[in-house]
């Protein structure tokens, strides 16, 4: 017997009561998306910025390989995708779109199609995911409602930059991905 | 070695100690602030319960399932009945791969199967990428919490090591620092590796896929960048739909770190073109622990270490302490099911007080299980001291008349009793604790006089 028939058969001799399955009920929540929505992700150390903040913080720093696959943002960018994610080494920001983004939290759904590939959100020093307001959602009830049975292959739920309290439980931001993430709500 | 005796050495450090009792406080409050700013917290709770419950009475159809989805998503399914057969497995991937070093994301399950050291025999290069767990892999310790790896250790220790392997500053232990010198030095890891391991937090029957967690983005780091994922997962980790992740999510955080979210939630469903996923569903005693039907339920555990934060055997004697790879309160539920000889002290850590069960996210009867190993473990293994002492006070306390008598007899004692007595091996709880500055006058007294 292999160990799948093994491990199987042996949980199928256990006699167990049956136990349903619950319902999900819809939990409400009331007030303003766009105000929790900041607060949450806020409080994850990312940074809620207007389109226009977005070209003075560019403007500002000195980044030098930019690349953006948010089509409002193309401008920005002064390079290519690559085929290999090693070759995204030095790249200073990103830009991408957000699908959605949750008040209750602030985390922001992203798929393989909005990240082009899947090491572009990390490998960035700098990440900027540009979101529309009327995408907001309150909890993640209603985020896995919104995503359903939807196929990517891979699926993020993004809610701030990089992060670690691991020596002392001092907060440290941006331990292995990318160092800062603004969130440009339009 | 068993608890009290490395609680014993823990405690030597006196102000080592307090500092990590205060700290996995802090984190224990923070817990407590952010689930009582969520209204539905209770209902999220009871929720959770009840999807494990149903998960647990139905194991084997959601593991069938779930292969049978994560295969046809073009994931590699394997099945380990134990450590050594999981370790097997993984080599055997690393073999085909012709692959010699590898980075490696938070996986209590691989601490479990003792992997790091079976593939380091094997040749293979193994660098652990959660920064807690670099620390502690440089100083050849195990984790000594199961979300906070390094929390036994103080900052300046943290940059001696990173002096001696990373050549920095030495004496420089601001932990900014430090974190940028593990950044660039586990950017080189992350862009050499051919091969990412990865713990899992969740496996979904319903789509075959799996997610992790991280706040360091660590494990993507791993896996986008190498050719091959291989994901590690305890049979347990499964969960019925999709839909189900919206209730653990909203726990996890809040419950591991008091925060609403972890910053990184990746949905691995199938891998990238040109790319493979493997996964590892491993058993190692996980059956043996459904069967017990009193123990069942703490496979529900979702590993958010909210127990060990607010355990006050815990907090005032370390991870170390407990001997096993998950300590704390749940740990001492799960490893007497693993061996019980080796961890027959782990249930008497504790002081019953049900904290544990009381921050649960998904509701495990923690303290009820650590009595009921009690229960166990005596009857193999006779009466102890500690039985016989506890014996005793539950014969005072269980006649009103003896209490009242007792009670102010014993205001007598505590002044005169010495040391000797008081400290002896017959009462355990006379260690690393001193007696409270006696009150005038009793309770009843004080009552009497205030009251009529």
């Amino acid at each position: 017997m292999n160990s799948r028939e093994h491990i199987l058969s042996k949980i199928k001799t256990i006699p167990r009561d049956e136990k349903p399955l619950p319902e999900i009920p819809d939990f409400s929540f009331e007030g303003d998306l766009v105000e929790k929505f900041t607060q949450s992700i806020q409080a994850n150390k990312a940074e809620v910025i207007g389109e226009d903040e977005l070209a003075d913080i560019i403007a500002h720093n000195n980044f030098r390989k930019i690349l953006s696959l948010a089509a409002h943002f193309k401008d920005f960018s002064n390079t290519e995708l690559p085929v290999d994610p090693h070759q995204l080494k030095d790249l200073d920001l990103a830009i991408v779109e957000g699908q959605f983004g949750v008040a209750e939290n602030g985390a922001i759904w992203l798929t393989d199609e909005n990240m082009g590939l899947r090491a572009f959100p990390f490998i960035t020093e700098h990440l900027v995911i540009v979101l529309k307001k009327n995408s907001l959602v309150a909890n993640m009830h209603e985020a896995y409602k919104k995503i359903g049975l939807a196929h990517s292959g891979f699926g993020l739920f993004i809610a701030g930059p990089s992060k670690t309290a691991d020596i002392e439980q001092s907060l440290v931001i941006g331990a292995h991905g990318a160092k800062s993430l603004r969130v440009v709500l339009k | 070695m068993n608890h009290p005796q490395e609680a014993a050495e823990f405690l030597k450090d006196v102000a080592n100690a307090k500092w990590h009792d205060d700290t996995l406080w802090f984190v224990r409050d923070k817990r407590d602030k952010i689930s009582k700013s969520v209204p539905e917290w209770e209902k999220l709770r009871n929720l959770a319960s009840d999807i494990k419950d149903n998960v647990l009475a139905n194991l084997e159809t959601y593991l069938v399932e779930f292969e049978k989805n994560a295969i046809a998503n073009n994931i590699h399914v394997h099945w380990a009945k134990d450590a050594a057969e999981h370790n097997q497995i993984v080599l055997g991937i690393l073999n085909e791969h012709r692959c010699k070093a590898i980075v490696k994301s938070k996986s209590i399950l691989t601490e479990e199967c003792h992997l790091n050291p079976f593939l380091e025999k094997n040749g293979v290069e193994v660098v652990d990428t959660d920064l807690g767990e670099r620390i502690v892999q440089f100083l050849n310790q195990p984790p000594s919490h199961i979300v906070l790896p390094a929390i036994h250790l103080k900052k300046m220790a943290i940059s001696d090591i990173f002096h001696e392997k990373l050549q920095t500053e030495k004496g420089n232990d601001d932990p900014y620092y430090l974190t940028q010198a593990a950044r660039k030095h586990l950017r080189e890891k992350f862009l050499a590796a051919k091969v990412a391991i990865t713990g899992v937090n969740f496996g979904v029957a319903e789509t075959g896929e799996f997610v992790v967690c991280t706040n360091e983005g660590n494990a993507d780091m791993g896996v986008h960048l190498a050719d091959v994922h291989i994901a590690c997962m305890g049979i347990e980790k499964i969960i019925p739909k999709r839909e189900h992740l919206g209730v653990f999510l909203r726990l996890l955080a809040r419950s591991a770190t008091g925060q609403s979210i972890t910053n990184y939630n990746s949905h691995f469903r199938s891998p990238s073109l040109g790319k493979e996923i493997h996964i590892v569903l491993v058993d190692n005693g996980r059956t043996e622990q459904l069967a017990r039907e009193k123990f069942r339920n703490s496979l529900k555990c979702i590993r958010c270490g909210a127990c060990m934060n607010t355990c006050p055997i815990y907090r005032r004697s370390g991870g170390f302490s407990y001997g096993s790879t998950v300590p704390g309160p749940i740990g001492s539920i799960l490893s007497p099911g693993i061996d019980l000889q080796k961890h027959s002290s782990l249930p008497f850590a504790s002081t019953l007080c049900g904290s544990c069960s009381d921050v649960c996210p998904v509701k495990i009867n923690i303290h009820e299980q650590l009595y009921e190993w009690r229960q166990e473990i005596t009857k193999a293994q006779g009466t102890n001291a500690k039985s016989i002492s506890m014996s005793i006070a539950n014969g005072i306390f269980a006649v009103p008349f003896a209490y009242k008598l007792s009670a102010s007899m014993m205001r007598g004692a505590l002044k005169i009793l010495p040391d000797s007595i008081t400290y002896s091996g017959l009462n355990t709880w006379g260690k690393q604790r001193d007696l409270p500055e006696l009150p005038k006058e009793t309770f009843k007294d004080w009552y009497k006089k205030n009251r009529k």
